[in-house]
Formats: C-alpha cells, sequence, structure tokens
C-alpha cells in the first residue's frame, strides 16, 4: 500500500508506527504544519513544556523510566538551542531520544533567516546521529531510521532537523521497515572465546568484585535479572554507579552500595583490594575511579560493554568483551553453570569477612539533630515512608543528589532518573514530569536542591496544566551546596557566590502557580509532613529546610585513589593537594 | 591478541586488538575510513578529532564509489598506542563510518601523495631546477620563462626532500594533496 501525504502528516504517522503516545514539545513558527497535524488525531499525546530544555528532560524520564525512546518536537532556531544542554545529557547518560526540530524552508537556508540556526552543526558532536532532511520523499524512512540509531547499541539522543517547505510538500509514506537497516547493527554477541576468560576467572577469584552500571539499565529488564541470577548463583558481592543503580536491589544481601567519589566505605574498598572487577555496563567514569594510576592496583579487570570505544578508553582492561549486556550475560551465566558452577568458596568466605569489617565503619550514619532537619535524616524518613509505594525517583545535581543516592534504596530497575554525565542542574523537575506522565498512578518525587530546582521552576505550569501530582522534595540549605562544600574543603571556605539572598516563598509559589506548598523546619514535624505530600492528589512542593553546612561524606578527595576517602568525622582541612584542586 | 583469529582491523574488534601495554610512545598510523558520502561526514570525522584533542597529520578525502555513495578518508595521525585505538573505536561509532582500517598495524601498505611546486628563477638556477626534477622523476606541467610548476607524487619523504632541494632553486609556492593509501597484496577492502 503507498500512500502521498505532506511532510507534516509524515511525521505524525511515523510516530505512530514507531509506537509512540507522547510528545513532549513547543511549537513556533517553523513546525507549526506538524502541530497542525497533532491537532486532527488523538493518538499521541503532545505535552506542552514551558522551555525547551525542559521538553528534553521530561522526555528522558520518559525514556529512563519506560525504556522506550523519548520524542521531542521543537521549533528552529532559539527551539533547537535550547534544546542542547538537555541532548548533551542524554548522550552523556545514553538515553535514547529523538528530537524533531523545524527548520527555515530549504530555499533560506544559509542566508541568516528569521529563527534560523544551523541546528545539525550545532547538535553534530552531542546527538549519537543527525540528519537535515531536505526532500519530503526521504522523510519518513529517515525517521524510521533515527528511531533504530536512538535504540540500538549504545542508546542516545538523534535529531531530524526538517525545513518547513519539506513539511508542506507531499511524497510517498514509506512504512517502518521489517528489518532494521544493514549499515547501522551493533553487535550484541560477545566473543566467547573472551567470555570463557571470564568465567575461568570466575572460577578462581579469590576477591571478586561486580562493578555495574547504566548499560544493565539501557539493556532491558532482562539483563537485571540475569545480572541478579549471576550474583546469587555466585555470591559475589556488587557495587554499581550512580546510573546503575536499581539493577541490583539495595535489599539484596550481596550489595555494598554506589561506589564512587562520595560512594561507600565498603564500596570503594572492594574495588581497591580486589583481585577480579567485572565491569558490567560501565565506563569508568573519572567521578568512579579516582586517581587512574591508583585505581584497584592489584586487580584482572573484565569489562562488558556494547560500545567498543568504552573498553580501554582509561583503565586498561584485561578481559573485554564487547557486547550487550544481557547477552553477553546470559553466555557467562549459561558456560559458568554448564562447568559445574565453580567458584573460589575459601578466598570469598576470607573476602567477606573483610567486606564485613569495612561495613562496621558505618560510613552513612550521622547524628539527627532535635532542632534542624539534617538531609540524610529528611531522605531517611522519605525513604521509610515510601519505599512500600509504586515509586519513582529523580533529582537534580549536586549533594541532595548524592545523599539521596545513598539514603534511598532502589529495588528494581527503572526506578532512578539522574543527571550523571553531564552533571545538568534543572534535570530533575521535568524529568519527573516525564516519570509522572509515563507512569500516571505511581508516585514520582524529585529530590531537588532549591538552586538547582529553580533552573527549570517554569516547568511548575507543566505540572498543574496536566495535572501530574509530582512531588517536589527540595531540600533548602540557601546555598549551592556541593560547590559550598568544596570551597570549604579547597579554597580556604571563601564563599564566593555559593548562596542565594533572595530565594523566594516556596509555598507561596507553589500557590501562585495553583499547587500545594509544604514548608517543613521543625524535625518532629516531618513525617505528618511527607505524608501530607504523599497524600495530596496533586504536584506539590516540599521545602524542606535543612542544616545550611552540613557535607556530604563520604568523599574521595579529587586525585586520590579509593583507599584514601574521607569519612565525616575526619578533620577535613587541607586534604586536597594542589594537583587534585585542578581536577572538578 | 591474535590467537582470537578475529579479521584484523574490524570496526567490530577494535578493542581485541590492543598491543599489549599502555605505552607513551608516539606513533604514526595511516588509516583507511570508508564513509557514506553524505552531507556532514567529514565535519563528523573532523569534529571528532578536534573535539577530543586527536592530531590530524594528514587528511584526504574523495568518493570512490559513484554510486554505492561511498567515500574514503586517509587520515594520518600521531599518538600513544591507547589513543590510536580510542580513535579507531571512536571512528567506528559515527553511524555513517562504515569500515575503519589501520593500515599501519595491518601489513605492508603504500602511500603516495602529490604536490604541485611552483618554482622561479633564472641562469643556472633554472637548469640545475630542471636537472633535479627530472632525477625526482616529476613532471613539469606549466612553463614561462621565469617559472615552472612541478608535479611529483611519491611518499611524502620523497616529497619532503624535493622541496628542500627546491627551496634555494627559487620554490615560491607548495600545493600537496595529504596522503592517499593502501595495503599491499590482492586483497581488497
Amino acid at each position: 500500500m503507498t500512500r502521498q501525504m505532506t511532510g507534516a502528516k509524515m511525521v505524525v504517522q511515523a510516530l505512530k508506527d514507531q509506537g509512540v503516545d507522547v510528545v513532549f514539545g513547543y511549537p513556533g513558527g517553523a513546525v507549526l504544519p506538524i502541530y497542525d497535524e497533532i491537532f486532527q488525531q488523538n493518538d499521541i499525546r503532545h505535552i506542552l513544556v514551558r522551555h525547551e530544555q525542559g521538553a528534553v528532560h521530561a522526555a528522558e524520564g520518559y525514556a529512563r523510566s519506560t525504556g522506550k525512546p523519548g520524542v521531542v518536537l521543537v521549533t528552529s532556531g532559539p527551539g533547537a538551542t535550547n534544546a542542547v544542554t538537555g541532548i548533551t545529557d542524554a548522550l552523556m547518560d545514553s538515553i535514547p531520544l529523538v528530537v524533531l526540530t523545524g527548520q527555515v524552508p530549504t530555499f533560506l537556508i544559509g542566508t541568516d533567516g528569521f529563527q534560523e540556526a544551523d541546528t545539525v552543526g550545532i547538535t553534530r558532536p552531542c546527538t549519537k546521529h543527525n540528519w537535515l532532511v531536505k526532500d519530503t520523499a526521504r522523510l519518513s524512512a529517515t525517521i524510521h531510521e533515527a528511531f533504530h540509531v536512538a535504540s540500538s547499541g549504545r542508546p542516545g539522543p538523534v535529531l531530524v532537523d526538517i525545513p518547513k517547505d519539506v513539511q508542506f510538500a507531499s511524497a510517498e509514506y514509506q512504512p517502518r521497515p521489517r528489518s532494521a537497516p544493514s549499515y547501522y547493527q551493533p553487535q550484541v554477541k560477545g566473543d566467547m572465546q573472551q567470555i570463557e576468560l571470564l568465567v575461568e576467572a570466575i572460577e578462581y577469584a579469590e576477591r571478586p568484585v561486580f562493578y555495574t552500571g547504566g548499560g544493565v539499565i539501557n539493556s532491558g529488564p532482562a539483563a537485571s535479572q540475569l545480572l541478579r541470577e549471576l550474583v546469587e548463583a555466585t555470591g559475589f558481592p556488587i557495587t554499581s554507579t550512580l546510573m546503575g543503580l536499581g539493577a541490583y536491589p539495595a535489599s539484596g544481601k550481596n550489595w555494598l552500595g554506589m561506589l564512587g567519589m562520595h560512594g561507600l566505605y565498603e564500596a570503594n574498598l572492594a574495588m581497591h583490594g580486589c583481585d577480579l572487577m567485572i565491569n558490567v555496563g560501565a565506563r569508568f567514569d573519572d567521578r568512579i575511579t579516582g586517581r587512574v594510576d591508583a585505581f584497584s592496583p592489584r586487580s584482572r579487570k573484565a569489562h562488558i560493554d556494547v560500545d567498543p570505544s568504552s573498553i580501554n578508553k582509561v583503565i586498561k582492561t584485561d578481559i573485554p568483551i564487547v557486547g550487550d549486556v544481557g547477552h553477553v550475560l546470559e553466555d557467562v551465566l549459561n558456560l559458568w553453570k554448564s562447568r559445574g558452577r565453580k567458584v573460589n568458596r575459601e578466598g570469598l568466605a576470607k573476602w567477606w569477612a573483610s567486606i564485613s569489617e569495612w561495613r562496621k565503619t558505618d560510613c552513612l550514619a550521622f547524628k539527627p539533630s532535635p532542632q534542624t532537619i539534617k538531609p540524610q535524616h529528611a531522605l531517611t524518613r522519605l525513604e521509610a515512608l515510601t519505599k512500600s509505594y509504586d515509586r519513582y525517583i529523580c533529582t537534580e545535581v549536586g549533594q541532595h543528589q548524592m545523599w539521596a543516592a545513598q539514603y534511598l534504596g532502589f529495588e528494581d530497575p527503572n526506578r532512578w532518573m539522574t543527571s550523571g554525565g553531564l552533571g545538568t542542574m534543572g534535570y530533575g523537575f521535568p524529568a519527573s514530569i516525564g516519570a509522572q506522565v509515563a507512569h500516571p498512578d505511581s508516585l514520582v518525587i524529585n529530590v531537588a536542591g532549591e538552586a538547582s530546582w529553580l533552573m527549570n521552576m517554569q516547568e511548575m505550569g507543566t505540572a498543574v496544566q496536566y495535572r501530574l501530582p509530582v512531588k517536589q522534595f527540595i531540600l533548602n540549605n540557601e546555598r549551592l551546596g556541593m560547590v559550598r562544600q568544596w570551597q570549604q574543603l579547597l579554597h580556604g571556605e571563601r564563599y564566593s557566590h555559593s548562596w542565594s539572598e533572595a530565594l523566594p516563598d516556596f509555598v507561596k509559589l507553589a500557590e501562585a502557580f495553583g499547587a500545594k506548598g509544604i514548608q517543613c523546619k521543625d524535625p518532629a514535624d516531618l513525617d505528618d509532613a511527607i505524608m501530607e505530600m504523599i497524600e495530596y492528589d496533586g504536584p506539590v512542593i516540599f521545602d524542606c529546610l535543612v542544616e545550611k553546612h552540613e557535607n556530604c561524606f563520604p568523599m574521595i578527595p579529587s586525585g586520590e585513589p579509593h583507599n584514601k576517602m574521607l569519612l565525616g568525622k575526619s578533620g577535613t582541612d587541607e586534604t586536597i593537594g594542589a594537583k587534585g584542586a585542578i581536577l572538578v | 591478541m591474535s590467537a582470537l583469529h578475529i579479521k584484523k582491523g574490524s570496526t567490530k574488534h577494535s578493542a581485541y586488538n590492543l598491543r599489549p601495554n599502555f605505552s607513551d610512545v608516539q606513533e604514526t598510523h595511516t588509516l583507511a575510513v570508508l564513509v557514506e558520502n553524505e552531507p556532514g561526514v567529514l565535519a563528523r570525522v573532523i569534529g571528532l578529532f578536534s573535539g577530543r584533542g586527536y592530531n590530524i597529520d594528514s587528511l584526504t578525502v574523495a568518493e570512490v564509489d559513484h554510486q554505492g555513495h561511498r567515500s574514503r578518508i586517509t587520515i594520518v595521525t600521531t599518538g600513544t598506542p591507547q589513543v590510536i585505538e580510542q580513535i579507531k573505536a571512536q571512528l567506528g561509532r559515527i553511524v555513517p563510518v562504515h569500515e575503519v582500517h589501520d593500515l599501519t598495524v595491518e601489513g605492508a601498505s603504500v602511500e603516495r601523495e602529490l604536490a604541485l611546486l611552483k618554482v622561479t628563477s633564472g641562469g643556472d638556477k633554472r637548469v640545475e631546477a630542471l636537472r633535479l626534477a627530472d632525477i625526482f622523476r616529476a613532471n613539469v606541467v606549466d612553463s614561462t620563462l621565469e617559472s615552472f610548476i612541478f608535479q611529483i607524487t611519491g611518499s611524502p619523504e620523497k616529497i619532503d626532500a624535493f622541496a628542500d632541494l627546491m627551496r634555494p632553486l627559487g620554490l615560491v609556492e607548495l600545493a600537496r594533496t595529504g596522503v592517499a593509501a593502501m595495503a599491499r597484496g590482492q586483497e581488497a577492502l
């Protein structure tokens, strides 16, 4: 069946064929024909955001919480440039997105037309791939390709730039191809000889550790299931990066907690002292490794990654396995079982004994205060009161983000949305909107700092308009907490521009938008206030006034290896050398 | 890692082609990159090098298969073995890049470059320039009473040597194409 239609209609038809049910966007001159088509149908829901950056983060929240690509529709020029931060964020965290941008008509390209920007040029380094479609006949096939590229291999954002005359012109619609195009087919099966080396290493390791990352989540629920099975069957300890939380349940007995700069003491010491490190879908980010030349000095390292460029980029790998985490773990598990399920029980028992010793440090212990709410206490109570719910957590970026990762427990994948690689303040609120759109009946909480939250506060309008009951749990210390912490530790306590003297009244702000505001400053009222937030049917801004000068510990100072962690109790002045201060 | 019997140069397996250690020695490698001939593909390759801080010593590009929309980019680059492996893996990640071949690692290869040299001089110098051109098998492609344009093909080193000799003989302008390279033997990429 062949069908003639306009480019604008093709866009909507292609989205339908790709199973898209929601688009996050903002209209403008160069996308009016597509908006006209959206108006005339009911299959695809459009969520009108208040800023294009919000649209992209919302699509990220949608994608991260469903495993499906998120779709964004914005106009040319400023619409596209406003989307750049979100697109870069998605690239760094491997989130599948399809961003559709309007463009000035083809005959105006290059003339500095109104709202013209070189969108494909600007977004070339921050997308996985992008296209400028100059011919309507190519439009539908390009959109189908875009979905394939965004969601296969290592996922990421792609962008299709569509000039306005291409939207108006008519051509034949190409349906979604049955098989993926041949030119982009990333390898998913791992090399069996390498897998055999890994299985052998698993059989002999005395001090093994699984180090897992966002790749497990991106690979889909089956990969998390296989990981859980492998961890339980081998009895190996497991830690995860910020991006990988939830792949293995926080309540699991082998769980060491998050690793890295603000990771748990036992997790980082296990990484430092292990003799076999099994990296599953993580990328040896600098927040994880600390000082590279002192990173886990005595271990053999296996690395499973779908992206060959991640392997040996930072840390030399002994057993490289290029492939999709799910496929590789299945092969590892099958081979290990068929060879008799061997592990080094004696070595493992000693290894667990050392880990138990490290756990006694109780590195997340804090002293609650009867007068002020400690941020750690606020999150401990939030965890206790919400963990029985069908819950999705987003965060902004900073101290609150690290505390959320430390004090909240994640039992399942796709339940935790945070900006890891790019560290985008302003991510969490729109991401919570995206997650809530995907899961209308679930409890979606954005754990925020007041400074990050203000960066995309305009999205309150979106939350109210679509009756999205997102809970904005703001740990308000009236400071840029993480900046302040670094200034205290690194810059002689000179607090240059790290606090705001003109914060809004968040309760009134909520009311101005037609939402509910709750303020809490007394630890005695905290539980009731949190319950009030949960039970309110609608968006809530929860202004939790917390201790202003609390620091986030444990912390690996910049330029130091894992075994040089700072714990909260010790003195922290002058601990970061001049060399470390250069690092971010 | 040759025990793996993986065809060398195949982008998918570049992670297995690592030389044994992370050495600090700078190596110069010639890469042949087969790409889809579509708008922006060269910008993607160049942007990768500038964005990640890699060196480009020489770069040439032209369409080699009109019907199949294929172009061939030849890049000469310098870096530590780890950086060279990263460059190959990163190139392989670009969607319209079909194949990445490291000609320096994959066996013997030939490298050729073409250069045009304008030499202006008279008298003995003019005669000497012509005589040297003959030795280097350079052709005269344009001539006036005061000048020659020589065309020379060969390895970059040969062209360097010829240009060095021409400098005192009145070399005023030099244009080079950059390196085109191909593996020896009957096997094709």
